[in-house]
This record gives C-alpha cells, structure tokens and sequence, in this order.
C-alpha cells in the first residue's frame, strides 16, 4: 500500500522559472541543476528572491512561467503533498496540537507507511531528542524544535529536503554545532539537500555547490572555494567575504596579463582569471591576501603596490587585525593581519604601502553600484 | 504578581504587595458585588422557590415555605417531552449554526486576510442583525415562513412543497429560527480562532504529505477547536433555554414548545412558581453536567 518514493536522493532541476507578484518580479529566469545526493546551499540577501525558489520548488507557489523537474519529471503543477519533497522550515512549523513523536509520525501516518512510531522514533534518536519523544512543541528550546522539525522531514526520505535559513533563529554557538550535525546527517542519509540562506559562512562551510543569488537571478555558482578565489562579480565578491574593488581603464595587455591605471599605479590580473579584457574593468583582491609595508617594496611584475598610504582604522576581531588604509586618489583598502606575530604592526595614522600578488586578484565581468558607465 | 497577594496564605513581605492586594479587592467588589446581587440571590431565591408546598388552604397561587422535592418528579413527569425537545432543537440549530458559521468564519478569517477592509466589512455584515431586535427578526421570520407568504407560493408553484404542507407551527420553523437567530454567537468565537490560525502549519502539513481535507481534518480543526467550543457553548447553552421562537406567538405552535415555554406559563398563567422554579433549576442542572461533559471529551486544555 504504502507509495515508495525514489530512495535515494533525486536530480533537482529548473527550467526558466520566472515568478511575478503584483507590483515585482522575485525571480527572473531561473535556471538551475542539482544532482542527486549533493548539499547545495542557495545564497543571497534578503529579498533576492531564494525563499520564493524555495518555495515554488515545495509546491507552495507556482511559478509564472518555467518548469520545475524532479528526477526526471515535470512536477511543476503538483500539488505540494504529492512532491516527494519535505522542507524544514524558517519558522518550524511543528505542529502545537501535536507531542514530539507525532509531529515526526505525521508525514509515515499520511503516507500509510507501515510502523510509523518506531520510524519516527528512529528519526528523533538520530537528532538526540528520543527523550523528548512526549513532549510538545512549545515545550522545547529552539535548537530542540529545530532538531524536530529536520527529523519529520527526514523520516520520510525525500528525493528532496529544503531547508529554508532553519539556523537563522539560533545562537552563534548551537548554529555552529546543528552546521555540523546537519552536515553529518546529509552525509549519512545521501539526500540532496538544498538550503536557503543568507549566511555565507554557513553555505560555504557545509554546501558542496553554492549559488548566489541577487534581485531574482543566480549570479554565479560554483564549489565554495572557487566562488571565494574567484568571484566573478561585484556583488558576490563583496557579498562573499570582503574585497577590496579597483575600477579603472585596461591600459596595457600583455601575452597573460591585464593592467588597468588608477592615479598613475598600475594594476594587474592575470587574463585567465579576467571576466572582462577591455574597456573599463573592475579588479579586486581579498582583504586577507592583501599586505602592507612600512617601506616601499621592490616593484616586481607579479607584484601590485599601491602607496604610500594612511591608516585610517584600525579593528582587532581577536584573530586578525583589520585595518582600513587610505591611499590618496585611490581610495580605501582593508587589509587582514593574523595575530600570530609575524606580520608588522601598524599604528593609527602611520603611513604604509600595500601589495598584493597579481595571481591573487580577479577580475570582475561587471562595475560595482555607482561605478556603473 | 497581584493574584499572588490573595493566593499565598503567607504574611507579605513587604507592604507593597499588601497594598496592591487592596487595589485588587477595590477593582474586584463591583463585579462581586454584581454576581452576589443578580445571580447568587436569585438563584438561591429560585432553589428556595423550588422547595416549596402549595399553601394548605388550597388557594391558587399560595405556596408556603418547605423541603419539598415533589416539584421536581412533577415537572419531570410532565414536561418530558418539552425537556427531550429542548435539546433536540438545541442539538439541532447548534449543529446547523456550525455548519453554516465555519465555512463562513473560515472566508473571512483565513481568506480576506490580504484584505483587511473586506475584511472588517464583512464581520459587520454577520453582527449587522444585532442592529434590529431579537423580536423583530424572529416576526419577520414569521412572515416569512407564514402559509400564504410569497416564499411559500413560490415553493408551491415550482412543487417543492405540496398543498397542504406548510412552515409555520413545525419543529423545521423553530429550529430554523434558533439557527438563524444565533449564528452571530457561533461565527464570532470561530471567527477569533481562525483569524488567529498560523497557515504556515497548513502549508507544513500540506508539505508532509496531507491532501487538503487531511489538513482540515488533523490541523485546521484541531487549531481552531477553542472556537468550536465557545461558539457551540454560546449558541447551545441560550438555544436550550429560549422561549421566542418556539412560542405559539411567534414560529412554533403547541407541539413545539420548549422548557422555557413551560417555565413561562408555569409562572405567568399558572401561578405554579415551585413547578417553574423546579423545571429552570433542572435546566441549569442538566446544561451543566453537558457542558462539563463536552468541555473534558474534546480536551481544549491542550490548547491553552
């Protein structure tokens, strides 16, 4: 009786998806793939539209116009308890009728699933909660009802779980420690998970793919490591990380490499980690590949030196230093210093150089906002 | 903390919670003076009433000062069928007021919340009868409902009702009334429950798996089970007791009357105080061991 769904995870993809509110558009032309098995986080600020996706991937909206495919299958205007996909969501949702056990039962009752309890039972062990089996909702911590609401979506064995930000309500320290059980779980289930968020330290920790998402379209995707070394706009290079972003004319080209001027300082990029080779170009480097010096540095071809400077900040986060240096007609520069006592301390107002190494910058397809032509 | 003051047998620590007692007790005495005034004393007035003999002269009217429990096995003997009636009718138009006031409720609860103005509108359109009297209505019904009415005429011409077959003076008429009458008290609790119903449960349970009557059935109505009962306590507890609508007077005829009929004869016309008295304390008797009843089986402490 009971109606198996696919047992393992199930290829996740969206054809054209656009979705239309009255008044705006939350997404324009979507496409994406994630494959079976995979931990995909889906990244963005608020507003970018990842939620709606969510939810039209859930069932709960549909879209204006585009397909949504599930294994292989047009599931676009199936109706969410039909989906083979379970979601946990922001808020919870865990059902304030209902003890601990059932709300975890709920979805193997429906289903007709043979010996729900012990499943659902199953399920609340591995999150550490049998013990509250018998409990309510409203009896628990947010990181127990978070727990919760994982294993009744876990229990089912979706093709698909969505995690829509369901670390965003915990503290600091209990996020870090559900990151790892989820990432554990992941691993040891081998569902495709997608999860929503717009905390890019928790996607790039525990996603194996990362998408960026901003106003409505995916601005780039790619492995963590690779969106990191290698943003390819403005908008992920300073919403992933931080970076410092140099706009100026591509003035010299050379058989691997691409220099723009700023202020009569030249700065280069190598030309395969250029998006763009010509005309106005946007060139940045991480703040933490990023170094100054108290004297001038020897000028070299794998080198790029702005300078001298002021240092205008200066930040102790206990790990590093930040420090925000002006550099006259150039602009501002934050640079990282690890506290481990090799890197030159610096007071405020001294005046330094900065380099970074050319293989360290990236050259971005687009202009920051206000740079715009 | 002010509740505190009066539930502690232990002296207060300070003053400040003595004082605040006070502040409590102060705002608390018109209320009880109020209940001790207009409910206890008639009530005990009434069980009083109950207990009394007719007056050994035999004059009509005269009752002396008695523990006499006849009352009660007479108005049990007599009025049984207008008890059994009573709640069937009351059972009845609750039951249909429910029927009729959630899906109601549920429109302008769930679905006019992108609409706050509808919304509002709407909710006055189901107080809007409380504007014109109780009586005026129940008399329109009744010209309505009456056996040469336009509406009867009409469901005469199109033979859905034969003849010889009418409204007025029917157990159908009465229970119509009630129904109509207090609906407004069923759709306002369920309306409270359900404005208050977070959909984002809806949505998760849709998510797991359940169809839309699956999720009505283990969410929806479990949510919103606290205005279930109150609008079913408030329309059934008053329905059991009314006197207008089952009276010859107004849409019932002799065969529709209910205890509240028979208290008021028993008073107005037949001077029978005890026998009044007996039947409305049987009323109040049986009312509340229903409503204790109902109240344990469908378990709202789980809600609170």
């Amino acid at each position: 009786m009971a109606k198996e769904f696919v047992p393992a995870g199930a290829d996740l993809e969206l054809r054209g998806i656009r979705k239309e509110f009255p008044g705006f558009t939350a997404i324009e032309n979507l496409d994406l793939q994630i494959p079976a098995g995979e931990f995909f986080a889906l990244l963005g600020p608020s507003g970018c539209g990842k939620t709606t996706t969510l939810r039209i991937i859930a069932g709960l909206d549909e879209p204006t116009s585009g397909q949504v495919m599930l294994g292989g299958q047009d599931v676009t205007f199936t109706k969410p308890h039909e989906r083979p996909v379970n979601t946990v969501f922001q808020s919870y949702a865990l059902f304030p009728h209902m003890s601990i056990l059932e709300n975890v039962a709920f979805g193997l009752r429906l289903r007709k699933i043979e010996n729900p309890v012990p499943k659902a039972m199953d399920a609340l062990n591995l999150v550490e909660l049998g013990y509250a089996a018998e409990r309510r909702p409203q009896q628990l911590s947010g990181g127990q009802q978070q727990r919760v609401a994982l294993a009744r979506a876990l229990v089912n064995r979706p093709s698909l779980l969505l995690l829509d930000e369901p670390l965003g309500a915990l503290d600091l320290k209990l996020r870090r420690q559900m990151q790892i059980e989820l990432k554990a779980i992941q691993m040891e289930v081998g569902l495709t998970f997608l999860h929503v968020t717009h905390d890019q330290e928790e996607a790039m920790d525990m996603a194996d793919t990362v998408a960026v998402m901003h106003k409505g379209r995916i601005e780039q995707m790619g492995a963590p490591e690779a969106l990191y070394e290698r943003p390819k706009t403005a908008f992920v290079a300073k919403f992933l990380g931080q970076s410092n972003i140099f706009v100026g004319q591509s003035v010299e080209s050379s058989a691997n490499s691409l220099s723009i001027e700023i202020a009569g300082t030249k700065i280069s990029v190598p030309k395969n980690r250029a998006e763009k080779q010509s005309g106005k170009i946007a060139i940045g480097v991480r703040p933490e590949k990023a170094f100054f010096h108290h004297q001038a540095p020897a000028a070299s071809a794998d080198l790029n030196i702005l300078g001298p400077g002021e240092i205008k900040d200066i930040r102790f986060t206990g790990v590093s230093n930040q420090y925000l240096i002006e550099i006259p007609n150039v602009g501002d520069l934050i640079v990282f210093a690890q506290n481990v006592g090799m890197s030159p301390v610096a007071e405020l107002g001294q005046q330094v150089w900065v380099s970074f190494k050319v293989e360290h910058t990236f050259g971005l397809a687009d202009l920051p906002a206000g740079d715009e032509d | 903390m002010a509740f505190a003051a009066f539930s502690s047998n232990k002296p207060a620590p300070n003053a400040a919670p003595m004082k605040s007692g006070k502040i409590v007790l102060a705002l608390l005495l018109p209320g009880l003076l109020y209940l001790a005034m207009f409910f206890m004393v008639p009530l005990v007035s009434l069980l009083i009433t109950s207990l009394e003999s007719p007056d050994p002269s035999g004059a009509i009217g005269q009752y002396v000062y008695a523990v006499d429990f006849s009352s009660y096995g007479n108005v049990i003997s007599r009025y049984f069928p207008q008890i059994l009636r009573s709640f069937g009718y009351a059972f009845a138009a609750t039951l249909f007021a429910l029927v009729i006031s959630y899906p109601l409720a549920y429109f302008i609860g769930v679905r006019l919340r992108t609409r706050p103005l509808v919304q509002k509108l709407t909710l006055t359109l189901v107080i809007a009868p409380f504007f014109i009297s109780f009586l005026l209505r129940t008399i329109a019904w009744k010209q309505i409902l009456s056996d040469n009415s336009p509406t009867l005429e009409f469901l005469r011409s199109i033979h859905l009702l034969g003849a010889d077959q009418y409204f007025l003076g029917t157990p159908f008429a009465v229970i119509w009334g009630l129904t109509y009458n207090f609906i407004p008290f069923m759709t306002l609790p369920l309306y409270t429950s359900l404005e208050r119903l977070d959909l984002r449960f809806l949505e998760a349970a849709g998510d797991l798996y359940a169809n839309p009557a699956q999720v009505f059935r283990k969410i929806t109505l479990p949510l919103t089970m606290p205005g279930v009962i109150s609008g079913t306590l408030l329309t059934f507890i008053p329905i059991t007791g009314d006197y207008v609508n089952a009276s010859r007077e107004f849409l019932g005829s002799s065969s529709t009357s209910m205890i509240g009929n028979m208290v008021q004869a028993d008073f107005l016309q037949n001077s029978d105080y005890p026998s009044a008295s007996a039947l409305s304390a049987i009323l109040m008797g049986v009312i509340l061991i229903l409503v204790t009843v109902y109240v344990r089986r469908t378990g709202t402490e789980d809600l609170l």
